[in-house]
Parts: C-alpha cells; structure tokens; sequence
C-alpha cells in the first residue's frame, strides 16, 4: 500500500492580532505516519493543522505536502472540531458537496464505513453528536484523502461514542495508509491513535516534546494505551503545561 | 404551542394551525359588516354590497384591465428592483471599498421621499410607464439592496474555511455555502418588497397615469364612490393572499425546510 505524503512545515513567523503566535518553527512529518499534535487550548494547534490544509497562508514560512505548497496538495480530508456540516443540505448531499461526481452507492459505502445507515435523506441536525461526528469523518474520506488532518474529532461526545470513533478512525487511516495530524488536548487521543506525539506550548509556540510511541496503534493493548497516556501526561507535566 | 408563543415565521409553521389565519380574515369581514349594518352610511357599504358590486366592475367596467396593468407594473419593477438590490447587496457586503463608497448612497435612497422620486422621474421622463417604473425601481432597490447586505454581512467563515478547505470552485461555493444563507434575506426582501411595490405603484398611478388600479381609485375618489374604492381594494387583499399562501408562503417553507422538517 503507497503510503501518504511528507509534510514539512516551516514557520518563519506567524502573527495573530499584533501578537507573534510562532516563529522558527519547524514540523517534519514522514508519509503514513500519524502525528498527534498536544498542547494547551488556545495554543495554536488548530492554526497548524489550518495551514497544512492550505486555508492559512498569511504567514512566512512554507508547507509542503510531497513537495508541493498545501494549498496546491491535492485535497485534504480535513474533519472539524465542530463537524461544520451544511445544515441546509440532507446527508447525502453533504457529502456530495466535496465529491459532486460520486454515485449514490459509493455515498452510501462511505457511510457504511462510518457506521451510517439510512441517514441519505436526513438533516444534519436530525443526527446525534457522534452522528455528526461520523458524517464528518465520511464526508473527509470521500475525496480518497492522502492525508487525514483530524481537529479535536473527540471533543465533547461521550465516552463509549469517543472510543468507537477512536476505534473507526485508526482503522480507516490504517486501510488508507494516510498521512495523517491529529489536534488534540487529550493524551488518551493520542495514545490510542498516534505513532507519534508532538507537544507543543509557550509564546512563541516551541516543540516541547516529541515522542515515538513503539507498538502500532492497532495493536495496541489496553495496558500500553495506558502506559502512552502516562507517559504523554508526564511529558506534559514536565512541560508545565 | 399557541401561535402567539410561536418564534417560527408563520410559513413555518406546521399546517395544522393555518386555518387560524383564514379565521383572523373571517373575523375582519365580520367586523367590518357588523359596522356597516350598524353605522347603516352610503360612506361605508357593507362588504356583502361591495362583493356584489366587484361582479358588476368585473363585467361591465374596468376592473379586470385596470389590474392587469397595475400588476404588470409591479411585477416588473418588483423584478428589476430585485434582481438589481440583489446584485448591488452583494457587492457592498463583499467590498469594504464599496461599501463604504456607496453605503450612503442607500441610505439617502431608502429616506427619499417616494412621492419626490416620483415626481422627478414623472418630470424628466413624461407621464410614461418608463417613468412609472423607474421610480417604482428606485423606491425598492435601497430596501432590497439592505437586506442582501445584512444577509452576506452575517455569511458564517467556517463554511468559506470548510470550501477553501475542500477547494471548491467559486460557482461550487456560492451554490453550495453562499446561496443557501441569502434564502431567508432574500425572502424578507421579496415579501417586504412586495408590500413596498404595491403601494408606490398606486401612489404613483395616481400621480401620474391614466390606467390602473390607482388610477381608478382616483377617479372614484372624486365621486366619492366608497363601493368602487372598496370593492378595488378587496381585489387588491385577496390578490396579495393568493400570492402570499400560493407563492411566497411555500416557497419560503420548501426553501428552509431543512430548518424545520421532521421527516
């Protein structure tokens, strides 16, 4: 299976309301590898994972995907924090709108990957949280994505909902061989889903910490997951986060 | 939930509760005659009278020629002035530059005094339909030209994130993500607009035309003709409720549908 692609992330400076939010930062991601990216709220997670999908560009530096400047990579499958589904859309068209050439049966296949059935015809608002959540994740995997770029998909769902979504998401980026960035404030996201944990803090934002975490996610035992968990919290702690 | 307590425009409402609206007119009609039997005055027919006086304008006057050329009137300044306002809104709301170049330009435009646009119309270009309709077109674009302003102004950026996230096209994303947020802007225009061009365009036909509903009007005014001023303006009432249960109404309820259906 081809793996995803390489990023290179080099920020010369980046400002945010008169305030430098990074400078001299420097990110390499290799292709296939899942990276998660841990830090405070408000730290400036989500702007990294916004300039590796090619919508920031207002700042010195380059991204690079295989390569190319993001916002020339091929596209994203970029999941928000907050779903952002199209209210006025049904379901289906929801994903249409990333994908209009799609027939209905590779629709419905997408939401069967996600765990969705009979939702075509739904609103989006019809759906639970973690419905929404899974509709995301589908709508993302329908543009055959090379790279996963995943913000906070976790936040604010219940627990069993979390890991049934943790356990969706390592097993589509595992088939896909994706690249894939994960934004997270929750060592546990990461220590289920990541090959890689990178701690980022402070004014300008620095890498803190950059842990290899061993065993695949998909093999992972309940006993290592909670090991990586500590260890991330301890690094964090250390960090003073 | 009683109507009252209802926050959903009435379009929205489910279909159950519409017969209240037919009620609310019932109650009008029969207060009306009530009045009429009681104050018993050639000054205010009852509407039983008036009725039967439409059949007799419908067959042996004006009546039938005189709205048609009022509601052509207002059907094409009402589209002009749309389409335009339309254009015009989304420019400004898109351009700091021209929207503060010309926001005051809307501003002086929605507090003219419509008599003044018409009669300044009326004077340069003739007591014409030309005339007519042009100042139909400037009283209701600045109106139009508002509400689509507002309406691009409250455009939410995480759906124009989501589109340069996913690279859609400029075509895909004002179909997709801009379009479907100017709906109830558009219907506000549409309906308030409506409202706006039936009133300007018979205040101007009285103005200065010799055909039309306000025309007529005129002249039943000058013989104090209260049934032929009545039985105009029932007309008029039941047309605006045809256009409003028949078009607008379920226009509005299919186009935002997704707010409320429960399928």
């Amino acid at each position: 299976m081809a793996h995803g692609p390489d990023l290179s992330l080099s920020i010369a400076r980046l400002t945010f309301g008169g305030e430098v939010l990074y400078k001299d930062f420097h990110l390499n991601v290799a292709g296939g590898e899942v990276v998660a990216l841990i830090g405070p709220s408000g730290v400036g997670k989500t702007t990294l994972l916004r300039i590796l999908a090619g919508v920031e560009t207002g700042f010195d530096g380059q991204a690079l995907v295989d390569g190319r400047p993001a916002p020339l990579a091929p596209v994203p499958g970029l999941v928000f924090q907050d779903a952002r589904l199209l209210p006025w859309l049904s379901c289906a068209d929801n994903l249409r709108a990333v994908r209009p050439d799609v027939s209905d049966e590779v629709v419905a296949q997408a939401l069967a990957a996600t765990g969705l059935v009979d939702v075509q015809d739904k609103w989006p608002r019809q759906l639970s949280g973690g419905m929404q959540r899974r509709l995301g994740l589908a709508r993302a995997l329908l543009v055959n994505p090379r790279l996963m770029l995943l913000d906070e998909p976790f936040v604010s769902l219940d627990r069993v909902v979390v890991r049934e979504l943790q356990v969706l998401v390592t097993d589509l980026i595992v088939q896909s061989g994706a690249t894939a960035v994960l934004v997270s404030h929750d060592p546990q996201d990461a220590a289920r889903l990541a090959h890689r944990v990178v701690i980022i803090a402070g004014r300008p934002v620095q890498i803190v910490a950059d842990l290899a975490l061993d065993t695949l996610p998909a093999q992972r035992s309940r006993a290592q997951i909670i090991a990586y968990e500590d260890r991330i919290e301890t690094a964090m702690v250390e960090s003073a986060l | 939930m009683t109507p009252a307590l209802d926050p959903r425009p009435a379009a929205l409402r489910p279909k159950g509760e519409a017969w209240l609206g037919w009620a609310s007119f019932l109650l009008m009609i029969g207060l009306w005659g009530a009045a009429a039997l009681a104050v018993n005055s050639r000054f205010l027919p009852a509407p039983w009278t008036v009725i039967a006086h439409i059949g007799w304008l419908t067959n042996e006057a004006h009546l039938l020629p005189d709205f048609a050329v009022t509601l052509g009137r207002a059907a094409l300044g009402f589209v002009i002035a749309m389409v335009l306002g339309t254009l015009i809104g989304i420019a400004l709301g898109r351009s700091r530059l021209v929207d503060r170049l010309f926001l005051n330009w809307v501003v002086v435009g929605m507090n003219l005094p419509a008599i003044v646009i018409a009669i300044l119309c009326f004077i340069w270009l003739g007591l014409n339909d030309k005339a007519l309709i042009l100042a139909v077109v400037l009283n209701k674009t600045p109106l139009v030209i508002t509400n689509i302003r507002q309406g691009v102004l409250s455009f939410d950026p995480a759906f124009d994130e989501f589109a340069r996230a996913y690279r859609l096209s400029r075509g895909q994303t004002f179909r997709l993500i801009h379009a479907p947020q100017l709906v109830p802007y558009l219907l506000t225009a549409a309906r308030t607009g409506l409202s706006l061009v039936w009133k300007i365009v018979l205040v101007f036909e009285v103005l200065g035309s010799d055909s039309g509903v306000g025309f007529r009007v005129s002249l039943f005014f000058q013989f104090f003709d209260l049934k032929g001023i009545l039985a105009y303006t029932l007309v008029f009432v039941a047309i605006v409720m045809v256009l409003e249960h028949v078009a607008i109404s379920p226009l509005e309820r299919r186009l935002l549908k997704w707010r409320t259906d429960q399928t």
